[in-house]
């Protein structure tokens, strides 16, 4: 751990730096593979779709040692007309899903059920969504991301700058749609859940970003008085300043995503947690990934074209110095052989 | 290190004392209305405890056009709740989400009663005229065999032992279900209960009304009645009734607007109606005439609904999905607690302070604002407070991390607390409004679990800030007054070591 924190201090100083800015083609050109695997993904094969968005039903009987071929004929029994998928979750339940319904039907199939399994028709999870109701959530869905885009758009522009704002947005875009073609790819359900998680994977997006950006506002406040470095430096000292922060918040952010993740798939097999928290699994490793390969390259790209950055980027190259981070000058009197013994008499005095 | 004067640091050591008195008088104050509110359990959602909820989208009954209003929806949602209320299962609920004409119909009911709920809300309701025959106290009537009355002309035997054995006083019997025939005799309850009727088979349907409105009287300025006036087939139909039942004696000259099997009131009709122009007068409040206009009006064009989504949820699947919840969320927060106790050492102590006081104020709000506003706790909210756990525990780091940056800049740690809270301030308070905005609108747009999710999510992380603001910034700045925080001891979380730097006493703290 304290290695990690002594990384942290070298990032911090910029003896340590990763070039995440200047070698930003490379992390364009790994994103781009990704959306277009996405988009082929996407195209080719769709996403796959729960039974909450294109109607449906679903009956869920629990019941020790039951099989799948008892339900699945169970099922025939009712001559249900249409696909009908019979699943086995965990080791005691039996989960069987078909098309859009009438109420009559339904009832066919819960009580074939509870009498091929001798259980209570009120014991049978059921659920079933009319053909149209689907429509209405996914448009809701669009809704609320349309208007979340456009709202933090506006309020990052107020509180940050426009163009931080631009940058996190597209970081956010580039998230999601990263998301959702690994969904496509994989073939994982969509849930209203799913969707949950999709939204709230913009929030947490976009909370890393903030934190990120928040330290380039700060580097950069007096960069063109000092001349000591271009916009695309400072950001990306910013980025390093804040890195052991950013695996700290995502790291134990994914803690919690990760513990809902296993309790969900582990122990109830399907379901609203599992769902919702393996979109923001996925979400949540993009989310850290773009805003430090990407957002902040964006930002520091969309800077870099204003007349005063480039004048400074001028300055900065006639001095020719290498980039020295400001912070370094003030504590670099300590080299880390010294740190120890020179530690010591200090907290002596102290005492 | 009491010697030293700390010049450069900004002024937000404010005084800690009082923040955190402020903490324990909220605290005390929740527990307080918690035990006053006698609020001792969280209200579970019918994930968590088994039910079946409906969710019902009101469109035009088919054969009908114009257009869904908002106070058809408002009507079909009381017809609804009248129908739920029936079943007399204990918290039931019947709720309309979303806005406008968009909104949807959700009906929860918690146990075992899945089908009938389901069966028993999608009907239907229709509006009709019908002649009142007999009408009396809402009691049943003691049946000794002689004293039931013999039957009027045009009553069955039945009916008349069915009117008899009716109890309009219990609520269960209150129940409308739409299956009312049109061209039966039937035997009903007032809405309020105050008096039951037998009914005559309905002559005029609430479809051929064509206007309903409440109106004041204009000459005396008092006296609110309900103008009423029916398409050409009403006109004709109201017409021939009114002028057959005026001469008849009480009751029999009374007509019962019957909505959803129950009777919303019987005028008594003074004359033949034959324009098509009606006014229904009484002692009515502006109120009162509001609602049975809005009643006809909603008989003009009766909704019908379609069934979006049934769930049924036993209350095996309900424990055991509480049960992974709360599970889920003990193992999150023991590893967020381990990460930071193994990674900030001493810090780590405050987080977990932190993270316990904002478990503590979340779980009392839970209590409360289950009392207050009917807040049911769901799984998809469980998850979103399990969500926040990271959120609230990221603030937190952020703000160490600026501590310990400040340590680096050469600041002593009393000094980095103050100027590192400063800069980590605006970037908590940015953050977590980014959430909020996240939570709210997904609160506005969507449906069903996601809103419980969009609460707790909301709730947790304005907590989160609260308790930043009120508990964690205020014990740093207590806990680094002592030695073994601002000597940098190894155990800290704030040595020199693991910060790669020297850390200065407060006479030493250069210009950055």
């Amino acid at each position: 751990m304290s290695k990690l924190s002594g990384l942290g201090g070298r990032l911090y100083r910029g003896e340590t730096s990763v070039d995440f800015i200047g070698k930003r083609r490379r992390w364009y050109a790994f994103s781009g593979v990704l959306i277009v695997a996405s988009a082929i993904a996407l195209s080719t094969q769709g996403l796959h779709l729960g039974i909450e968005f294109k109607g449906g039903s679903s009956f869920t009987v629990t019941k020790t040692a039951i099989s799948v071929a008892d339900a699945t004929s169970a099922v025939t029994d009712s001559k249900i007309p249409g696909e009908v998928i019979v699943q086995k979750l965990g080791t005691n339940k039996v989960r069987v899903q078909t098309g859009a319904l009438t109420s009559a039907e339904s009832n066919a199939i819960q009580d074939s059920l509870a009498k091929r399994f001798d259980v209570n028709i009120e014991s049978i999870d059921t659920q079933i969504v009319g053909p149209s109701w689907g429509k209405e959530i996914t448009r809701k869905a669009l809704y609320g991301l349309f208007g979340f885009l456009i709202v933090v758009l506006l309020y990052l522009a107020m509180a940050f700058e426009p163009k931080m704002a631009i940058a996190a947005i597209i970081a956010v875009i580039h998230d999601v749609f990263i998301t959702v073609g690994i969904y496509a790819l994989v073939g994982f359900d969509v849930t209203p859940a799913t969707v949950i998680g999709f939204l709230t994977i913009l929030g947490y997006s976009l909370y890393d970003t903030v934190v990120v950006f928040d330290k380039v506002r700060e580097n950069t406040r007096t960069i063109t008085s000092t001349s000591k470095m271009t916009y695309s430096q400072a950001a990306n000292l910013a980025v390093n300043q804040t890195l052991v922060r950013s695996f700290n918040t995502s790291l134990i952010a994914l803690m919690p995503v990760g513990s809902i993740l296993f309790v969900g798939a582990g122990l109830l097999g399907a379901g609203t947690l599992k769902d919702l928290s393996l979109a923001l699994f996925i979400g949540l490793a993009t989310g850290t990934y773009s805003s430090i390969f990407i957002a902040t390259p964006i930002l520091a790209r969309l800077r870099e074209h204003e007349p005063a950055m480039q004048a400074l980027a001028k300055r900065v190259a006639i001095r020719g110095a290498a980039p020295v981070a400001p912070v370094a000058v003030a504590a670099g009197a300590s080299s880390p052989e010294k740190r120890g013994p020179r530690n010591q008499p200090k907290r002596n005095r102290r005492r | 290190m009491s010697t030293n004067a700390q010049s450069r640091t900004p002024k937000t050591a404010g005084r800690p004392g009082r923040s955190l008195a402020i903490l324990a008088l909220v605290l005390v104050a929740l527990l307080a209305a918690v035990f006053i509110q006698g609020a001792t359990s969280v209200k579970l959602g019918l994930d968590l405890r088994g039910g079946t909820s409906v969710t019902l989208q009101p469109r035009l009954a088919s054969g009908e056009s114009g257009k869904v209003t908002a106070s058809a929806i408002d009507q079909a949602v009381s017809i609804i709740r009248q129908r739920v209320n029936s079943l007399g299962v204990a918290e039931s609920e019947v709720t309309s989400q979303g806005s406008g004409v968009n909104r949807q119909i959700v009906i929860s009911v918690p146990g075992d009663t899945g089908r009938r709920v389901v069966e028993l809300v999608g009907q239907t309701a229709e509006l009709r005229f019908r002649q009142v025959l007999v009408s009396g106290a809402p009691g049943a009537t003691k049946t000794d065999g002689k004293t039931a009355a013999t039957p009027p002309a045009g009553v069955s035997a039945a009916t008349n032992a069915q009117y008899a054995a009716l109890d309009c006083t219990l609520a269960a019997n209150r129940k409308g279900t739409g299956s009312d025939k049109a061209t039966d005799p039937i035997v009903a309850c007032d809405r309020t209960g105050i008096s039951k009727y037998i009914l005559a088979p309905a002559e005029v349907l609430g479809r051929q009304i064509s206007k309903a409105s409440a109106a004041i009287n204009q000459t005396t300025g008092s006296g609110w009645y309900v103008l009423l006036t029916f398409n050409d087939d009403g006109t004709k139909k109201f017409g021939a009734l009114t002028t057959r039942v005026t001469s008849l004696p009480a009751p029999q000259n009374e007509v019962a607007v019957v909505l959803d099997g129950l009777v919303v009131t019987a005028p008594r009709i003074n004359e033949a109606i034959t324009s098509g122009n009606a006014e229904i007068t009484g002692s009515f409040s502006q109120l009162e005439a509001t609602d049975l206009a809005n009643v006809l009006k909603y008989g003009a064009l009766p909704l019908a609904f379609d069934r979006g989504e049934v769930q049924q949820i036993s209350p095996t699947l309900g424990a055991d999905q509480l049960h992974a919840g709360l599970l889920a969320g003990l193992i999150g927060l023991l590893l967020v607690l381990i990460y930071s106790l193994l990674y900030y050492r001493g810090l780590g102590l405050v987080s977990v302070g932190s993270l316990l006081i904002a478990g503590s104020l979340s779980y009392l709000l839970f209590l409360l604002l289950g009392k207050w506003i009917g807040f049911t706790l769901t799984l998809a909210g469980i998850a979103g407070a399990i969500v926040a756990i990271g959120i609230t525990a990221d603030s937190f780091i952020v703000y160490f991390e600026r501590v310990r940056d400040e340590v680096r800049e050469g600041r002593s740690v009393r000094s980095a607390v103050e100027t590192g809270w400063h800069r980590a301030r605006r970037t908590i308070i940015v953050a977590d409004f980014v959430s909020i905005i996240a939570a709210a609108l997904l609160y506005l747009f969507a449906v069903g679990g996601v809103r419980g999710f969009a609460f707790t999510l909301g709730l947790t992380t304005l907590i989160d800030l609260f308790v930043v603001f009120i508990f964690t910034k205020p014990i740093v700045t207590v806990v680094t007054r002592m030695k073994f925080y601002s000597s940098g001891h190894p155990l800290s979380g704030l040595s020199g070591k693991s910060l790669g730097v020297v850390i200065p006493t407060a006479s030493t703290v250069k210009e950055a």
